[in-house]
């Protein structure tokens, strides 16, 4: 079972998925506000403020950070078309990966001092969690029957949660870290903050800052996705998975403080890559 | 289809302290606690001049940070509004005879809305942002904030800097 990928399920995706972020977005911006006893803005403020942005005058200091921005929302699109359609899922991993890549080199591409920190301080956080993700990959290999479609757990007998628990919970630290949620929210994130902390960004405005916000919704849709793959049939369990997953992430960030970017490193490459090697060698015996 | 954008659902301040006792700062800042919280109007309090609407600024103006003003001013995308926060911004206040003091933030950026008191009530500098927000919409489609003139806000008086900055140049 797939979803057919006709130019009408194309169009919705397309359309759907931007939305979908933001919703989430919001619902998280007045989850947070009330943690904190406070109101909290509407849920649709996300939108008002994406509309805003792209209607600012937008102020550039060279043309190639429009490139970089267009190419982390396009490359960003094709990995979550990828996930939605069942494509490859190494090739969904490197289209994911050189999205946030292209984000990096468009912070990377000013003079700016901020932006280049928050330039490094993602890359730094891209070695931390890129090796989770191949190893949540392989895991994913060998659960559905050496095939590396994303559509493969959709038909799966067997939700690939039972087979992959530590799996799933070393890909709940990659989210905080996708979600810009604390304790890992160095290079960006999604509450106002000051230069350092909203290093990447620092340097685009207006329409181009809207691009990375609409960028972001889609990261969000594609996250959120990909935890419904982990309890797939029957789907609703998956949803109701990734709908958990998601007030435990508002949670973690209202609970934690930020932490430095090498404790991120050193917990990222000992206590989570400890977990999903664990489960990937559990695997391997249970498999022989 | 045309998507009308809500200039005034979604105004980003920048807070910019010009030469303040540090009064009408700490009073803003207090606006984003949650006995006033800002962020319910859609106000997000960010720290770079490219992602703001709105600049407040807190304190008077003297020589050293005219130049700086000016440079946070113009980093600012339009449409973009002034918020003048405190008396010592609006006309320069206790400190308006200082020898180094220009006077109101006035004379160096053009501003949109006036928040008088030392300092001024949370209430009041919510209120002051928010008549910005209306500012801001009114800038966005092309209308003239005079339209929507009352108490807080003032037309933006003629940019009178140059002649101040050359001076203030000379001074740093």
């Amino acid at each position: 079972m797939t979803i057919p990928t006709t130019p009408l399920t194309l169009v919705l995706a397309i359309l759907v998925a931007p939305f979908f972020g933001a919703l989430l977005s919001g619902i998280d911006r007045r989850i947070t506000a009330r943690a904190q006893g406070r109101m909290g803005p509407p849920i649709l403020q996300p939108v008002y403020d994406t509309i805003k942005l792209f209607r600012k005058e937008p102020i550039l200091l060279n043309w190639m950070q429009i490139v970089y921005a267009y190419l982390h929302l396009l490359f960003m699109v094709m990995a979550f078309l990828m996930l939605v359609f069942g494509k490859d899922s190494l090739m969904f991993l490197f289209v994911f990966a050189f999205s946030t890549l292209a984000l990096v080199l468009g912070g990377m591409c000013v003079r700016s001092p901020y932006s280049r920190i928050g330039s490094q301080r993602e890359i730094m956080l891209m070695v931390a969690y890129e090796p989770i993700l191949i190893l949540i990959m392989i895991g994913f290999y060998m659960v559905n029957n050496h095939s590396f479609l994303l559509s493969a757990p959709l038909s799966a007998a067997r939700p690939m949660l039972l087979s992959l628990p530590l799996l799933f919970v070393a890909f709940l630290v990659v989210l905080a870290i996708k979600l810009h949620k604390s304790p890992f929210d160095i290079a960006t994130s999604h509450h106002a903050h000051q230069e350092i902390v909203k290093g990447i960004t620092i340097e685009y405005s207006g329409p181009h800052l809207a691009i990375l916000e609409v960028a972001h919704f889609y990261e969000m849709a594609l996250l959120f996705c990909f935890i419904v793959l982990f309890w797939a049939s029957p789907i609703w369990i998956g949803i109701l998975l990734a709908s958990a997953s998601f007030f435990l992430m508002t949670v973690v960030d209202n609970a934690f403080a930020r932490l430095t970017k090498m404790w991120i490193f050193k917990f990222m490459w000992t206590s989570v890559l400890l977990l999903a090697m664990t489960n990937v060698i559990l695997l391997y015996w249970a498999s022989k | 289809m045309t998507v009308v954008p809500k200039f005034n659902k979604s105004p980003w301040v920048v807070h910019f302290n010009c030469n303040s006792c540090n009064g009408c700062d700490i009073e803003f800042l207090a606006c984003l606690t949650p006995l006033y919280d800002l962020e319910r109007f859609g106000i997000l309090h960010v720290g770079n001049p490219k992602h703001a609407d709105v600049l407040v600024v807190t304190g008077s103006v003297n020589h050293r940070n005219a130049r700086v003003l000016k440079n946070v001013y113009d980093q600012m995308p339009d449409p973009k509004v002034v918020v003048a926060m405190g008396v010592c911004a609006s006309t320069g206040g206790i400190f308006a005879d200082g020898y180094n003091v220009l006077g109101g933030v006035d004379k160096v950026i053009p501003v949109d809305v006036f928040v008088p008191g030392c300092p001024a009530r949370p209430e009041a500098m919510i209120d002051g942002v928010l008549k910005g927000a209306q500012v801001l919409q009114a800038k966005h489609s092309g209308k003239t904030p005079l339209a929507e003139k009352n108490v807080l806000t003032r037309t933006p008086t003629p940019f009178a800097a140059p002649a101040v900055l050359e001076k203030g140049a000379s001074h740093a």
